[in-house]
């Protein structure tokens, strides 16, 4: 009876998923979408509680309440800080399936080694590799998002790195094939330990020479690893509820890796194993050009001439924090009858669709976010392009030059517009270590500062009557 | 759940690779059409989701096993729980700031 029971909830568990990511294609309805991803949660959950199995309940309460008493405050998180808490989540996703693989091998080889079969046996070695190659590939990527001192920022590259980051997996793949040929032997236990200390060590050397402006893609790959570990979960466990939200889940991760990927003109293998920003040949440049730098007041008379503005945000407005400012500078253009527009890059930002949330969260409605493609076609009709803490994914030398390593990826043609102004911390150049021309143009004028404290001026301008 | 442990290994595996391929096909069918403003909180929604996984975790801590297993299961199940419980309301709150005005 209970048996029914449990199939029945994961049948409905599996729909309500299902519908839940169905209503997320608008944000409208996408509330709906987190009621039925919670009602679901709980019917698989109680569902499994109330299996005759279950015996201790102790343990079980204690680590539900310890979920919460964790969970809440990383639900709480500013949003800047957001890609490093999806990114310890899939930490703990990797770790999950990790040890569920581990405990359902010992389990096994101590009460009914005949139950592991090859393919029983070939699942668990797939699900501990994930699992753990995700765990620590993903706390690489949540430290290196969160700036921890010991882990470094910059891409780490060494010579022959690819061989080695390989040979280690091949290690454990090899050791896997023998495990699952050889369950029970002598060694076997050893050999899978290895597996899961060459999992552990793949995780951070596959991060290491990864940088800042790859960490959407490679969130969205971490992500794509921890479905499939809780898809390799649902094979050992034989259930097919983990195997349907495991699949969900590394199809998501799956399809925002190749939007990401093309978003970047780059594979999946060379933001793996391309070390951005570390590649290109020292640029020869001819003329050197200079910036020109434009006062508030100025920017402001331009800003408030322009019937459209575009502004294109990037890292550096989230860094800044700037966005709070954005919106009272949108307040003040709309309200004098400018048209104003956010051209969002998918690669914008550390994760997938990470300004959108910051501009949202700014209140900015979700219907002046504009995507590149459709924004690309406007910008030679746009009066002032106003740029914040973007940098590569305006670069025209994206357009044409061969030798960087941003050449061929799709860009906001900001160039395009009758006045470009740019505010940008400091003369360095952007994460890929290539100049931006963008920045040199003839109608480009340069704000130097703290994009929250440049922005704020400007604000102030508007309001304090110097305009009208 | 763990019918396989009690019951023999004969666990139909070609009807859990049905499965599979069937949900990949769901799913990149779903989430192609999700709205491009909305990638972060369907990030953190599918990783909630996927966090399914503590149906096993609930199983390893609970069941009649040895405590060294129990322990792995109850860690497993706490690192499930914390996506669960952050993964949803964090999803909800980024999604309550999606407004068209």
């Amino acid at each position: 009876m209970t048996r029914a029971v449990a199939q029945f909830a994961a049948i409905l568990a599996t729909a309500l998923f299902i519908f839940s990511l169905h209503w997320m294609n608008d944000p409208k309805t996408a509330r709906h979408g987190v009621v039925a991803g919670v009602s679901g949660m709980l019917v698989a959950v109680l569902a499994t509680w109330f299996q005759p199995e279950i015996v201790h309940h102790g343990w079980i309460v204690l680590a539900i309440v310890a979920g919460f008493i964790v969970g809440v405050p990383l639900s709480r998180v500013p949003l800047t800080a957001v890609p490093q808490r999806t990114a310890l989540s899939h930490a703990f996703g990797g770790l999950a399936a990790g040890l569920v693989g581990t405990a359902e091998y010992y389990l096994w080889l101590g009460k009914g080694p005949e139950l592991l079969t090859p393919f029983r046996m070939s699942a668990i070695v797939a699900e501990v590799i994930l699992g753990f190659l995700t765990f620590t590939g993903s706390l690489m990527a949540a430290g290196k998002l969160q700036e921890v001192r010991w882990i470094p920022q910059r891409p780490v590259t060494y010579p022959g790195q690819n061989f080695v980051n390989i040979g280690i997996l091949g290690v454990a793949v090899v050791l896997g094939v023998l495990v699952v040929l050889q369950p029970t032997a002598v060694w076997s236990g050893r050999a899978f330990s290895g597996i899961v200390g060459l999992a552990v060590l793949f995780g951070v050397l596959l991060i290491i020479p990864i940088g800042g402006a790859d960490m959407p893609t490679v969130i969205s790959i971490l992500n794509s690893y921890a479905g499939l570990s809780a898809v390799a979960m649902g094979f050992v466990l034989d259930n097919k509820l983990l195997v349907t939200a495991g699949a969900l889940d590394g199809s998501s991760g799956l399809i925002l890796s190749i939007i990401m990927c093309r978003a970047m003109n780059r594979s999946f293998t060379n933001v793996l194993f391309g070390a951005f920003g570390q590649v290109q040949a020292a640029t020869a440049v001819g003329e050197q050009k200079e910036w020109k730098q434009e006062t508030i007041e100025g920017a402001a008379q331009l800003l408030e001439q322009a019937s459209l503005v575009v502004i294109i945000p990037g890292y550096g407005m989230a860094v800044a924090q700037a966005q709070h400012k954005v919106r009272e500078l949108y307040d003040q253009l709309t309200k004098r009858g400018i048209a104003v527009k956010f051209a969002i890059h998918p690669v914008a930002g550390r994760m997938p669709g990470h300004m959108n949330v910051l501009l949202a969260e700014a209140n900015i409605p979700y219907t002046a976010l504009v995507e590149m493609d459709e924004i690309n076609p406007e910008m030679p009709q746009c009066d002032v392009a106003l740029v914040i803490g973007a940098n590569d994914v305006v670069n025209p030398a994206a357009r044409y030059a061969k030798h960087t390593p941003i050449y061929g990826m799709p860009i906001i043609d900001a160039d395009k517009a009758k006045t470009v102004l740019a505010i940008k911390r400091s003369k360095n150049p952007g994460f890929a270590g290539i100049d931006n021309e963008l920045y040199v143009q003839d109608n480009t004028w340069m704000l130097f500062g703290d994009a929250k404290a440049v922005l704020g001026d400007l604000v102030k301008q508007f309001g304090s009557g110097g305009l009208h | 759940m763990t019918e396989a442990t009690t019951t023999t290994a004969a666990v139909d595996y070609w009807s859990m690779v049905f499965v599979l391929v069937l949900a990949t096909f769901i799913g990149l069918g779903v989430i192609r059409r999700v709205s491009r403003l909305l990638y972060t909180p369907l990030m953190s929604l599918t990783n909630a989701i996927s966090a399914i996984a503590v149906v096993g975790s609930l199983v390893v801590t609970g069941a009649e096993y040895p405590t060294t297993i129990r322990v792995l299961g109850a860690i497993a199940l706490f690192a499930s729980m914390t996506n669960i419980v952050s993964g949803f309301l964090i999803t909800d709150r980024m999604l309550k700031m999606f407004k068209k005005q």
